[in-house]
C-alpha cells in the first residue's frame, strides 16, 4: 500500500497532494505541468517534500515532521524514465545487472532469463545502448529497473518518447509485466487510452492538486 | 644523428621521473576537486576555485617563493614534515614534483571538471534508483563517463609539469642530479660558452615530448565524444 500526502513547492508552482493506493498499477494522470514528474520523484526519492509523509506497506518513507528522509538508494523503488536513461559505457547485460550487483543481490540466471524472456531482449545482451532503438532501449530499461527486485515500480511516461508504432510494441509487455511480475507499479501518463488498458486505479493531478480518485472510469469525466 | 651525453639523459630521465610523479600524484587530488567544483554548492567555492587556478596567472617565480617559504626547511609546513614523517622538499627532486604538480594542477583539473559537467546527471539519479550509493554512483557511472577527460587532463598536466621552469629552479635551484630537469638544464646550457648545441638537443627533445602530449590529449577528447553518444 502505498501512502502519499505531501506538499512542495517548486518556484512558482505549488504542489499538494494526497491519497492512498493498493491498487497494483496505480494511474498518476494529468495534462503536463499538473506535477505527475514531481510527485513520482519524491515516490523514487530524487526529490524531497517540503511538508508531509510518503510510505509503503507502513514503511516510512519521508515523514517531514520526524526529519525522515530515506535516500533513494535505500528505497528499493525501480524507476522507469521516459528517456531511458541507459548507461551508455555499459552494454546491455552490463546495465541489467547493474541493479543486482548494487545491491548485493545473489545472482539468479533463472530471473534474469525469465525478465530478458518476457521483454524479448535477449538477443540485445552484447549491444551498446546506442545501438538500440527507442522500442529496445524502453525495454531493457524496464529490464533494469526489474532485475533490481523492486518492491515498487514507477513509470514516467515510459511510452512518451515513442511514437505510434512503438508504444502498440511496448503497450503488451507492460500488459504481461502487470498480470505476470506481481510488483506493484505507479504508471504516469497523460494518455487515457494508455491507463484504460494498465491501470487498476487513477488518480487525477490538476495544476498540483488531486482532483478525483478511483478506478479507471475517473478517466472519463 | 643527434648524440645526447649521460648529462643530458640524467637530466632528461629526472624531467621524466619528476612530471610522471607530480601527475599521479596530483590526479586523485584534482578528481576529487574536479567533482566538487562541478557537482557540489558550498560556502568558499569560488575562492577554493580561485585558488586552484592561482598558479596559472601568478608569476612563477612568486609560486615558487610560496613553495619555499611554506614547504622549505624552515617553512611551517615543511619544517613539521620534515620533523615528523621525515620528508623534506627543499633542493630535493622531490621539491620539483611538488612544484611541477602545484603548477600542473590547474591545466590537470580543468578538463576533468568539464568531462564531469558533462555528464548526464540523469543518468546519476538513475543510478541511484537502482540502489547506488553516492560514491558508487560516482565510481561506476561519473568516473567511467568522465574518463578520457581524466586521461586528457592527465596529459596536459604531465606536459605543463615537464615544462616547468620558474617556480622549480626558485623552489629547489638547479641541482644537476637532484633538481636539474630538462628546462633548468637549458637555461644553465644557454650561459655557458659551447653551451648552444647541448641546449638545443634537449631543445628537441622537450619539443617532442609536448608534441607527443599535446596529440594524447586530442586523441582522448575525440574518445570522449565518441563515449558519451554510447557507441
Amino acid at each position: 500500500m502505498l501512502r502519499v500526502d505531501i506538499e512542495k513547492q517548486l518556484g512558482e508552482f505549488s504542489l499538494s497532494a494526497s491519497f492512498t493506493s493498493e491498487g497494483r498499477v496505480t494511474g498518476l494522470f494529468g495534462a503536463s505541468g499538473a506535477g505527475k514528474s514531481s510527485l513520482i520523484n519524491m515516490i523514487a526519492g530524487l526529490l524531497q517534500p517540503d511538508r508531509g509523509t510518503i510510505s509503503i506497506d507502513g514503511e516510512i518513507l519521508d515523514d517531514t515532521k520526524k526529519g525522515i528522509h530515506i535516500p533513494a538508494w535505500r528505497r528499493r523503488i525501480g524507476y522507469v524514465f521516459q528517456d531511458a536513461r541507459l548507461f551508455p559505457h555499459l552494454n546491455v547485460a552490463q546495465n541489467l545487472d547493474y541493479g543486482r550487483r548494487m545491491n548485493g543481490i545473489a545472482d539468479d540466471p533463472a530471473q534474469r532469463r525469465r525478465v530478458t524472456d518476457l521483454l524479448d531482449i535477449g538477443h540485445l545482451l552484447s549491444r551498446r545502448p546506442g545501438k538500440l532503438s527507442g522500442g529496445e532501449r524502453q525495454r531493457v530499461a524496464l529490464g533494469r529497473a526489474l532485475l533490481s527486485k523492486p518492491r515498487l515500480l514507477l513509470l514516467d511516461e515510459p511510452l512518451g518518447a515513442l511514437d505510434e508504432g512503438r508504444r502498440a510494441e511496448i503497450l503488451p509487455y507492460l500488459v504481461r509485466l502487470r498480470d505476470e511480475a506481481r510488483i506493484p507499479m505507479v504508471y504516469v501518463s497523460h494518455d487515457p487510452a494508455e491507463l484504460r488498458q494498465l491501470a487498476t486505479q487513477i488518480v487525477l493531478l490538476k495544476n498540483g492538486r488531486v482532483t478525483s480518485f478511483g478506478g479507471v472510469k475517473v478517466l472519463a469525466g | 644523428m643527434i648524440e645526447i651525453t649521460p648529462t643530458e639523459w640524467t637530466a632528461i630521465l629526472l624531467s621524466l621521473r619528476v612530471a610522471s610523479v607530480a601527475t599521479l600524484v596530483a590526479t586523485p587530488l584534482g578528481i576529487a576537486l574536479a567533482w566538487l567544483l562541478a557537482r557540489r554548492d558550498f560556502w568558499g567555492k569560488s575562492f577554493l576555485d580561485a585558488l586552484v587556478h592561482l598558479p596559472l596567472v601568478l608569476p612563477p617565480v612568486v609560486t615558487g617563493y610560496l613553495l619555499l617559504l611554506t614547504f622549505g626547511r624552515r617553512g611551517l609546513v615543511g619544517g613539521w614534515l620534515a620533523d615528523t614523517l621525515g620528508i623534506v622538499f627543499a633542493f630535493r627532486w622531490t621539491g620539483a614534483a611538488l612544484a611541477c604538480g602545484v603548477m600542473a594542477f590547474p591545466l590537470l583539473v580543468r578538463p576533468i571538471r568539464l568531462s564531469i559537467e558533462a555528464v548526464d546527471q540523469k543518468l546519476e539519479q538513475a543510478a541511484e534508483t537502482l540502489g547506488a550509493t553516492p560514491f558508487r554512483v560516482f565510481l561506476t557511472v561519473t568516473l567511467p563517463m568522465a574518463l578520457p577527460g581524466v586521461l586528457a587532463g592527465m596529459v596536459l598536466g604531465f606536459a605543463k609539469a615537464i615544462g616547468e621552469f620558474g617556480a622549480t629552479i626558485t623552489f629547489v635551484s638547479n641541482i644537476p642530479g637532484e633538481t636539474q630537469t630538462i628546462s633548468s638544464a637549458i637555461y644553465s646550457l644557454i650561459q655557458t660558452p659551447d653551451g648552444d648545441a647541448a641546449a638545443l638537443r634537449l631543445v628537441v627533445v622537450s619539443v617532442i615530448i609536448a608534441v607527443a602530449a599535446l596529440i594524447g590529449a586530442e586523441w582522448f577528447a575525440r574518445r570522449a565524444t565518441r563515449r558519451l553518444h554510447g557507441n
